[in-house]
Protein backbone atom coordinates (compact mmCIF):
# COMPACT_ATOMS: atom_id res chain seq x y z
CA UNK A 1 0.00 0.00 0.00
CA UNK A 2 0.99 3.41 -0.35
CA UNK A 3 2.90 3.60 3.17
CA UNK A 4 5.00 0.82 2.57
CA UNK A 5 6.90 3.28 0.42
CA UNK A 6 8.17 5.10 3.38
CA UNK A 7 9.71 1.91 4.54
CA UNK A 8 12.74 1.68 1.53
CA UNK A 9 13.23 2.65 -1.97
CA UNK A 10 10.22 1.88 -4.76
CA UNK A 11 12.10 -1.07 -6.22
CA UNK A 12 12.40 -1.81 -9.81
CA UNK A 13 10.38 -5.58 -10.25
CA UNK A 14 9.34 -7.17 -13.31
CA UNK A 15 5.91 -8.01 -14.80
CA UNK A 16 5.44 -10.76 -16.80
CA UNK A 17 2.57 -10.31 -19.34
CA UNK A 18 0.05 -12.17 -19.28
CA UNK A 19 -3.02 -10.96 -21.03
CA UNK A 20 -4.16 -7.97 -23.70
CA UNK A 21 -7.49 -6.74 -23.64
CA UNK A 22 -7.96 -4.44 -26.98
CA UNK A 23 -10.32 -2.43 -25.76
CA UNK A 24 -9.99 0.52 -28.68
CA UNK A 25 -8.14 0.45 -32.15
CA UNK A 26 -5.57 2.39 -30.65
CA UNK A 27 -6.12 1.60 -26.66
CA UNK A 28 -5.40 -1.65 -24.83
CA UNK A 29 -5.42 -2.66 -21.42
CA UNK A 30 -1.93 -5.32 -20.66
CA UNK A 31 -3.17 -7.45 -17.87
CA UNK A 32 0.99 -7.86 -15.51
CA UNK A 33 1.51 -10.68 -13.09
CA UNK A 34 3.52 -9.17 -10.68
CA UNK A 35 5.03 -11.76 -7.72
CA UNK A 36 6.35 -9.02 -5.43
CA UNK A 37 3.61 -6.79 -6.07
CA UNK A 38 2.74 -5.51 -2.53
CA UNK A 39 -0.92 -3.39 -3.65
CA UNK A 40 -2.18 -0.25 -4.74
CA UNK A 41 -4.87 1.91 -4.10
CA UNK A 42 -7.25 3.19 -6.40
CA UNK A 43 -6.32 5.61 -8.54
CA UNK A 44 -2.50 5.63 -7.98
CA UNK A 45 0.13 4.65 -11.19
CA UNK A 46 3.07 2.79 -12.18
CA UNK A 47 6.14 4.01 -13.73
CA UNK A 48 7.78 1.14 -16.77
CA UNK A 49 10.55 1.82 -17.68
CA UNK A 50 12.44 0.08 -21.00
CA UNK A 51 15.98 -0.55 -21.95
CA UNK A 52 17.58 -0.94 -25.21
CA UNK A 53 20.18 -3.20 -26.33
CA UNK A 54 22.96 -0.68 -26.22
CA UNK A 55 21.64 0.23 -22.86
CA UNK A 56 19.52 3.76 -23.55
CA UNK A 57 16.39 3.64 -21.55
CA UNK A 58 13.26 5.62 -21.66
CA UNK A 59 10.54 5.99 -18.60
CA UNK A 60 7.31 6.91 -18.36
CA UNK A 61 4.04 7.11 -16.16
CA UNK A 62 1.25 4.77 -16.87
CA UNK A 63 -2.09 4.45 -14.40
CA UNK A 64 -3.37 1.44 -12.99
CA UNK A 65 -6.42 0.48 -14.30
CA UNK A 66 -7.10 -2.44 -12.21
CA UNK A 67 -8.71 -2.26 -8.80
CA UNK A 68 -6.64 -3.26 -5.85
CA UNK A 69 -8.84 -6.65 -5.23
CA UNK A 70 -7.68 -8.11 -8.70
CA UNK A 71 -4.64 -10.11 -8.71
CA UNK A 72 -3.12 -9.14 -11.99
CA UNK A 73 -2.02 -5.69 -12.10
CA UNK A 74 -3.53 -3.76 -15.62
CA UNK A 75 -2.49 -0.88 -17.46
CA UNK A 76 -4.61 0.65 -20.17
CA UNK A 77 -2.16 2.40 -22.69
CA UNK A 78 -3.17 4.23 -25.37
CA UNK A 79 -0.43 4.29 -28.42
CA UNK A 80 0.51 7.37 -29.79
CA UNK A 81 2.06 6.72 -33.14
CA UNK A 82 4.83 9.60 -32.65
CA UNK A 83 5.65 8.70 -28.97
CA UNK A 84 8.69 6.66 -27.79
CA UNK A 85 7.05 4.25 -24.99
CA UNK A 86 3.48 3.31 -26.21
CA UNK A 87 3.65 2.08 -29.35
CA UNK A 88 6.44 -0.26 -27.89
CA UNK A 89 3.55 -1.46 -25.40
CA UNK A 90 0.86 -1.28 -27.68
CA UNK A 91 2.49 -3.53 -30.41
CA UNK A 92 5.53 -4.58 -29.71
CA UNK A 93 5.13 -6.39 -26.06
CA UNK A 94 3.92 -9.99 -26.42
CA UNK A 95 2.42 -12.22 -23.90
CA UNK A 96 5.44 -13.66 -21.76
CA UNK A 97 7.68 -10.83 -22.59
CA UNK A 98 8.87 -9.42 -18.99
CA UNK A 99 8.56 -5.27 -18.52
CA UNK A 100 10.04 -3.50 -15.70
CA UNK A 101 8.20 -1.05 -13.34
CA UNK A 102 7.73 0.19 -9.87
CA UNK A 103 4.95 1.55 -8.01
CA UNK A 104 2.72 2.36 -7.35
CA UNK A 105 3.14 6.00 -6.69
CA UNK A 106 0.87 8.74 -5.91
CA UNK A 107 -0.90 9.41 -2.50
CA UNK A 108 -3.25 12.09 -3.22
CA UNK A 109 -5.46 11.06 -6.41
CA UNK A 110 -6.46 7.91 -4.64
CA UNK A 111 -10.74 6.59 -3.90
CA UNK A 112 -10.78 4.28 -1.19
CA UNK A 113 -14.15 2.67 -0.93
CA UNK A 114 -16.05 3.18 2.38
CA UNK A 115 -15.73 6.59 1.59
CA UNK A 116 -19.74 7.67 1.63
CA UNK A 117 -19.74 10.95 0.14
CA UNK A 118 -20.98 10.87 -3.54
CA UNK A 119 -18.39 10.67 -5.65
CA UNK A 120 -18.06 12.06 -9.06
CA UNK A 121 -15.62 11.03 -11.78
CA UNK A 122 -14.50 13.55 -15.04
CA UNK A 123 -12.62 11.27 -17.46
CA UNK A 124 -11.48 12.52 -20.85
CA UNK A 125 -9.77 9.58 -22.99
CA UNK A 126 -7.50 7.52 -21.59
CA UNK A 127 -7.87 9.71 -18.87
CA UNK A 128 -10.93 7.79 -17.60
CA UNK A 129 -8.38 5.05 -16.69
CA UNK A 130 -7.69 5.92 -12.91
CA UNK A 131 -11.06 6.37 -12.90
CA UNK A 132 -12.24 2.94 -13.86
CA UNK A 133 -9.90 1.39 -11.47
CA UNK A 134 -11.68 3.61 -8.98
CA UNK A 135 -14.97 2.33 -10.18
CA UNK A 136 -13.85 -1.28 -10.44
CA UNK A 137 -13.04 -0.78 -6.70
CA UNK A 138 -16.18 0.48 -5.67
CA UNK A 139 -17.95 -2.81 -7.43
CA UNK A 140 -15.33 -5.30 -6.05
CA UNK A 141 -16.02 -3.56 -2.39
CA UNK A 142 -19.75 -4.02 -2.83
CA UNK A 143 -19.40 0.09 -1.55
CA UNK A 144 -22.72 1.93 -1.78
CA UNK A 145 -21.31 5.65 -2.38
CA UNK A 146 -23.08 6.77 -5.18
CA UNK A 147 -21.32 7.27 -7.81
CA UNK A 148 -21.46 9.47 -11.16
CA UNK A 149 -18.85 9.02 -14.37
CA UNK A 150 -19.15 11.98 -17.14
CA UNK A 151 -16.80 10.70 -19.80
CA UNK A 152 -15.70 12.52 -22.95
CA UNK A 153 -14.27 10.74 -25.69
CA UNK A 154 -13.82 11.78 -29.14
CA UNK A 155 -16.03 8.82 -30.97
CA UNK A 156 -18.14 6.05 -30.38
CA UNK A 157 -15.49 3.82 -31.47
CA UNK A 158 -12.88 5.77 -28.58
CA UNK A 159 -14.60 5.34 -25.53
CA UNK A 160 -12.75 3.11 -23.08
CA UNK A 161 -14.34 0.08 -21.56
CA UNK A 162 -17.38 0.60 -23.29
CA UNK A 163 -19.03 -2.96 -22.38
CA UNK A 164 -17.89 -2.92 -18.92
CA UNK A 165 -19.29 0.72 -18.17
CA UNK A 166 -22.78 -0.87 -19.51
CA UNK A 167 -22.60 -3.21 -17.28
CA UNK A 168 -21.53 -1.13 -14.03
CA UNK A 169 -24.45 1.12 -15.02
CA UNK A 170 -27.02 -1.68 -15.01
CA UNK A 171 -26.19 -3.35 -11.68
CA UNK A 172 -28.36 -2.24 -8.71
CA UNK A 173 -26.73 0.37 -6.79
CA UNK A 174 -24.91 1.09 -10.19
CA UNK A 175 -23.09 3.92 -11.18
CA UNK A 176 -24.63 6.29 -13.16
CA UNK A 177 -22.27 6.78 -16.91
CA UNK A 178 -22.96 9.84 -18.90
CA UNK A 179 -21.53 9.97 -22.16
CA UNK A 180 -20.34 12.59 -24.43
CA UNK A 181 -18.52 12.54 -27.64
CA UNK A 182 -16.81 15.55 -28.97
CA UNK A 183 -16.60 14.37 -32.82
CA UNK A 184 -19.53 12.17 -33.86
CA UNK A 185 -22.85 12.53 -33.59
CA UNK A 186 -23.81 8.61 -34.50
CA UNK A 187 -27.15 7.68 -35.22
CA UNK A 188 -29.39 6.86 -32.47
CA UNK A 189 -27.18 8.47 -29.72
CA UNK A 190 -29.46 10.09 -27.27
CA UNK A 191 -26.65 11.18 -24.78
CA UNK A 192 -24.44 14.38 -25.20
CA UNK A 193 -22.48 15.29 -28.28
CA UNK A 194 -20.57 18.55 -27.39
CA UNK A 195 -17.42 19.46 -25.11
CA UNK A 196 -18.62 19.81 -21.28
CA UNK A 197 -19.96 22.85 -20.49
CA UNK A 198 -21.76 24.55 -17.87
CA UNK A 199 -25.12 23.06 -18.86
CA UNK A 200 -23.84 19.70 -19.24
CA UNK A 201 -22.05 20.40 -15.67
CA UNK A 202 -25.60 21.34 -14.02
CA UNK A 203 -27.11 18.26 -15.56
CA UNK A 204 -24.85 15.66 -14.30
CA UNK A 205 -22.79 16.89 -11.24
CA UNK A 206 -24.38 16.13 -7.64
CA UNK A 207 -25.73 19.23 -5.92
CA UNK A 208 -22.54 21.00 -4.07
CA UNK A 209 -24.45 20.72 -0.24
CA UNK A 210 -23.96 17.09 -0.69
CA UNK A 211 -20.27 17.60 -0.65
CA UNK A 212 -18.94 14.94 -3.48
CA UNK A 213 -15.81 14.12 -3.92
CA UNK A 214 -14.61 15.08 -7.62
CA UNK A 215 -11.68 13.34 -9.37
CA UNK A 216 -11.22 14.75 -12.81
CA UNK A 217 -8.48 13.17 -15.63
CA UNK A 218 -7.64 13.81 -18.52
CA UNK A 219 -5.91 16.43 -21.02
CA UNK A 220 -4.98 19.42 -19.45
CA UNK A 221 -7.25 21.78 -21.42
CA UNK A 222 -10.48 19.46 -20.66
CA UNK A 223 -9.26 19.47 -17.16
CA UNK A 224 -8.53 22.96 -17.23
CA UNK A 225 -12.30 23.43 -18.38
CA UNK A 226 -14.28 21.06 -16.04
CA UNK A 227 -12.36 22.18 -13.04
CA UNK A 228 -12.88 25.86 -13.31
CA UNK A 229 -16.56 25.14 -14.71
CA UNK A 230 -16.74 23.23 -10.55
CA UNK A 231 -15.21 26.20 -9.11
CA UNK A 232 -17.17 28.66 -10.75
CA UNK A 233 -21.07 26.76 -9.63
CA UNK A 234 -19.28 27.13 -5.84
CA UNK A 235 -17.63 23.60 -5.66
CA UNK A 236 -14.63 24.13 -2.83
CA UNK A 237 -11.07 24.00 -5.09
CA UNK A 238 -9.80 21.31 -2.49
CA UNK A 239 -13.33 18.93 -2.93
CA UNK A 240 -11.53 18.77 -6.70
CA UNK A 241 -8.44 16.36 -7.39
CA UNK A 242 -7.19 16.66 -11.11
CA UNK A 243 -4.94 14.58 -12.90
CA UNK A 244 -3.43 15.80 -16.34
CA UNK A 245 -1.42 14.92 -19.13
CA UNK A 246 -0.08 17.28 -20.76
CA UNK A 247 -0.53 18.23 -24.78
CA UNK A 248 2.70 16.71 -25.09
CA UNK A 249 1.15 13.15 -24.88
CA UNK A 250 2.50 13.02 -28.23
CA UNK A 251 5.88 11.98 -26.28
CA UNK A 252 4.61 9.60 -24.30
CA UNK B 1 24.38 -5.67 -18.61
CA UNK B 2 21.03 -6.13 -16.82
CA UNK B 3 17.57 -6.87 -18.20
CA UNK B 4 16.92 -5.34 -22.08
CA UNK B 5 13.25 -4.95 -23.02
CA UNK B 6 13.04 -7.65 -26.08
CA UNK B 7 12.42 -5.66 -29.33
CA UNK B 8 13.00 -2.24 -27.80
CA UNK B 9 15.02 0.53 -29.81
CA UNK B 10 13.52 3.90 -28.83
CA UNK B 11 14.32 7.35 -29.93
CA UNK B 12 17.55 8.88 -29.70
CA UNK B 13 18.58 12.63 -28.74
CA UNK B 14 21.06 13.96 -29.92
CA UNK B 15 23.71 14.27 -27.99
CA UNK B 16 24.64 17.67 -27.64
CA UNK B 17 21.34 18.00 -24.99
CA UNK B 18 22.17 14.29 -23.58
CA UNK B 19 24.57 15.41 -21.30
CA UNK B 20 21.75 18.12 -19.72
CA UNK B 21 19.09 15.58 -19.20
CA UNK B 22 18.96 13.50 -16.13
CA UNK B 23 18.18 10.10 -16.12
CA UNK B 24 14.81 8.78 -16.53
CA UNK B 25 13.88 12.44 -18.22
CA UNK B 26 13.18 13.33 -21.85
CA UNK B 27 12.72 16.58 -23.09
CA UNK B 28 9.81 18.32 -24.50
CA UNK B 29 9.26 21.21 -26.38
CA UNK B 30 5.86 22.30 -24.99
CA UNK B 31 4.54 22.95 -21.53
CA UNK B 32 2.67 19.97 -19.86
CA UNK B 33 0.50 20.98 -16.80
CA UNK B 34 0.54 19.32 -13.66
CA UNK B 35 -1.75 20.61 -10.74
CA UNK B 36 -3.31 18.70 -8.15
CA UNK B 37 -6.62 20.55 -8.42
CA UNK B 38 -8.17 23.66 -10.13
CA UNK B 39 -6.44 26.23 -11.10
CA UNK B 40 -6.93 29.21 -8.87
CA UNK B 41 -7.64 33.07 -10.77
CA UNK B 42 -5.50 35.41 -8.18
CA UNK B 43 -6.31 39.12 -8.08
CA UNK B 44 -3.23 41.12 -8.07
CA UNK B 45 -4.63 44.10 -6.05
CA UNK B 46 -5.21 41.47 -2.72
CA UNK B 47 -2.08 39.33 -3.68
CA UNK B 48 1.23 40.06 -1.25
CA UNK B 49 4.14 37.77 -0.70
CA UNK B 50 5.49 37.15 2.98
CA UNK B 51 8.57 36.01 4.42
CA UNK B 52 7.41 34.42 7.80
CA UNK B 53 8.45 32.15 10.61
CA UNK B 54 11.62 32.61 12.18
CA UNK B 55 12.41 35.83 11.66
CA UNK B 56 12.62 39.57 13.98
CA UNK B 57 10.63 41.21 11.45
CA UNK B 58 8.35 39.76 8.78
CA UNK B 59 8.24 41.32 5.32
CA UNK B 60 5.34 41.52 2.85
CA UNK B 61 5.32 43.28 -0.32
CA UNK B 62 2.24 44.18 -2.28
CA UNK B 63 2.43 43.35 -5.66
CA UNK B 64 3.28 46.78 -6.69
CA UNK B 65 6.02 46.61 -4.04
CA UNK B 66 7.19 43.85 -5.31
CA UNK B 67 7.57 44.49 -8.90
CA UNK B 68 9.49 47.19 -8.36
CA UNK B 69 12.07 44.93 -6.86
CA UNK B 70 15.46 44.31 -8.82
CA UNK B 71 15.06 41.32 -11.20
CA UNK B 72 17.05 39.17 -12.80
CA UNK B 73 16.60 37.05 -15.84
CA UNK B 74 17.31 33.30 -15.68
CA UNK B 75 17.37 30.71 -18.30
CA UNK B 76 17.16 27.25 -17.01
CA UNK B 77 16.48 23.37 -17.92
CA UNK B 78 13.62 22.08 -15.66
CA UNK B 79 12.50 18.84 -14.71
CA UNK B 80 9.27 17.54 -14.07
CA UNK B 81 9.20 13.96 -11.49
CA UNK B 82 6.39 12.66 -14.40
CA UNK B 83 9.68 12.36 -16.47
CA UNK B 84 9.87 16.00 -18.99
CA UNK B 85 12.39 18.10 -18.80
CA UNK B 86 12.29 21.41 -21.02
CA UNK B 87 15.83 22.81 -21.83
CA UNK B 88 16.61 26.87 -22.10
CA UNK B 89 13.25 28.14 -20.38
CA UNK B 90 13.58 31.88 -19.61
CA UNK B 91 12.08 33.70 -16.99
CA UNK B 92 12.04 36.96 -14.92
CA UNK B 93 11.69 37.16 -11.65
CA UNK B 94 13.45 38.37 -8.08
CA UNK B 95 16.17 36.12 -6.52
CA UNK B 96 15.49 34.83 -3.13
CA UNK B 97 18.25 36.40 -2.17
CA UNK B 98 17.40 39.49 -2.74
CA UNK B 99 14.06 39.07 -0.80
CA UNK B 100 16.34 37.56 1.86
CA UNK B 101 18.18 40.56 2.07
CA UNK B 102 19.11 41.83 5.60
CA UNK B 103 17.56 38.64 7.42
CA UNK B 104 18.90 36.87 9.73
CA UNK B 105 17.55 33.66 11.04
CA UNK B 106 18.37 30.79 13.07
CA UNK B 107 15.97 28.36 10.46
CA UNK B 108 17.74 25.72 8.11
CA UNK B 109 14.44 24.81 6.45
CA UNK B 110 11.79 26.44 4.56
CA UNK B 111 8.11 25.97 3.59
CA UNK B 112 7.09 27.34 0.72
CA UNK B 113 3.28 27.94 0.37
CA UNK B 114 0.82 29.04 -2.30
CA UNK B 115 -2.67 29.88 -2.95
CA UNK B 116 -4.91 27.23 -2.26
CA UNK B 117 -3.49 25.27 0.23
CA UNK B 118 0.10 23.95 -1.60
CA UNK B 119 2.99 23.84 0.04
CA UNK B 120 6.17 22.88 -0.46
CA UNK B 121 9.37 22.01 1.39
CA UNK B 122 13.13 23.39 0.66
CA UNK B 123 16.32 23.74 2.62
CA UNK B 124 17.42 27.32 3.53
CA UNK B 125 20.13 26.25 1.21
CA UNK B 126 18.62 25.16 -1.46
CA UNK B 127 16.85 28.58 -1.89
CA UNK B 128 19.43 30.68 -1.30
CA UNK B 129 23.00 31.42 -2.87
CA UNK B 130 21.74 32.19 -6.40
CA UNK B 131 19.58 29.05 -6.51
CA UNK B 132 15.94 30.37 -6.55
CA UNK B 133 14.11 32.89 -7.63
CA UNK B 134 9.95 34.49 -7.42
CA UNK B 135 9.55 34.44 -11.19
CA UNK B 136 6.06 36.48 -12.60
CA UNK B 137 7.43 36.12 -16.37
CA UNK B 138 7.95 33.31 -18.77
CA UNK B 139 9.50 33.89 -22.49
CA UNK B 140 8.54 37.86 -21.66
CA UNK B 141 4.98 37.36 -21.12
CA UNK B 142 3.29 37.67 -17.99
CA UNK B 143 3.07 33.87 -16.65
CA UNK B 144 -0.06 32.28 -17.68
CA UNK B 145 -2.49 30.78 -14.66
CA UNK B 146 -2.46 27.28 -15.78
CA UNK B 147 1.76 27.31 -15.17
CA UNK B 148 1.24 29.34 -11.76
CA UNK B 149 0.81 33.19 -12.68
CA UNK B 150 0.69 35.59 -11.61
CA UNK B 151 4.00 34.29 -9.71
CA UNK B 152 5.70 31.17 -9.20
CA UNK B 153 8.63 29.79 -7.25
CA UNK B 154 11.27 29.02 -9.22
CA UNK B 155 14.01 25.98 -8.25
CA UNK B 156 15.21 24.69 -11.18
CA UNK B 157 17.81 22.56 -10.30
CA UNK B 158 15.38 20.49 -7.88
CA UNK B 159 12.42 18.34 -9.84
CA UNK B 160 9.99 21.39 -10.83
CA UNK B 161 7.17 20.52 -8.19
CA UNK B 162 9.42 22.24 -5.67
CA UNK B 163 9.16 25.40 -8.00
CA UNK B 164 5.48 25.99 -6.51
CA UNK B 165 2.62 27.50 -8.60
CA UNK B 166 0.63 30.46 -7.29
CA UNK B 167 3.06 31.40 -4.71
CA UNK B 168 2.45 33.54 -1.68
CA UNK B 169 5.88 33.48 0.70
CA UNK B 170 8.10 31.55 2.51
CA UNK B 171 8.08 30.28 6.16
CA UNK B 172 11.41 30.03 7.54
CA UNK B 173 11.66 27.13 9.97
CA UNK B 174 14.14 25.33 12.44
CA UNK B 175 12.95 21.45 11.71
CA UNK B 176 11.28 20.27 8.46
CA UNK B 177 8.00 19.60 7.90
CA UNK B 178 7.11 17.76 4.28
CA UNK B 179 4.90 19.66 2.01
CA UNK B 180 2.26 18.66 0.18
CA UNK B 181 3.66 16.07 -2.56
CA UNK B 182 6.23 15.19 0.47
CA UNK B 183 3.71 13.92 1.89
CA UNK B 184 2.13 11.74 -0.78
CA UNK B 185 4.81 9.71 -1.69
CA UNK B 186 7.50 12.07 -3.26
CA UNK B 187 11.13 12.94 -1.86
CA UNK B 188 11.95 14.96 0.60
CA UNK B 189 14.77 16.85 -1.67
CA UNK B 190 14.05 16.12 -5.37
CA UNK B 191 17.21 16.14 -7.25
CA UNK B 192 16.94 14.92 -10.50
CA UNK B 193 20.14 14.27 -11.11
CA UNK B 194 20.23 11.62 -7.86
CA UNK B 195 17.04 10.48 -9.25
CA UNK B 196 15.27 11.33 -6.01
CA UNK B 197 11.44 10.86 -7.24
CA UNK B 198 9.73 9.04 -4.38
CA UNK B 199 10.23 8.11 -0.98
CA UNK B 200 13.62 5.89 -0.14
CA UNK B 201 14.85 6.97 -3.64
Amino acid sequence: MAGTALLGRLAWQFGTLADIVQETPRVASLYFDIPEWQGHLAGQHVDVRLTADDGYVAERSYSIASPPEDRRVALTVERLEDGEVSPYLVGELRLGDKLELRGPIGGYFVWRAGEDRPLFLIGGGSGVVPLMAMLRHRERMKSKAPTRLLYSSRTLADIIYRQELDGLASAVDGVAVYHTLTREKPEGWTSFTRRVDEAMMQEVAWPKEQMPAVYICGPTTFVEAAASLLVSMGYPPLSIKTERFGATGGSA
Amino acid sequence: MGFISRGFRGKRRDTASSSRVPPGQYVVTDWPVLSAGPTPRVNVDQWTFSIEGEIDAPKRWTWKEFTALTTENITKDIHCVTKWSKLDTSWKGVSVDTLMDGVDTAAEFTTVFSDGGYTTNLTLDDITGGKAWVAYEFDGQPLHPEHGGPVRFLVPHLYFWKSAKWVRGIRLQKEEHPGFWESNGYHIRGDPWLEQRYWGD
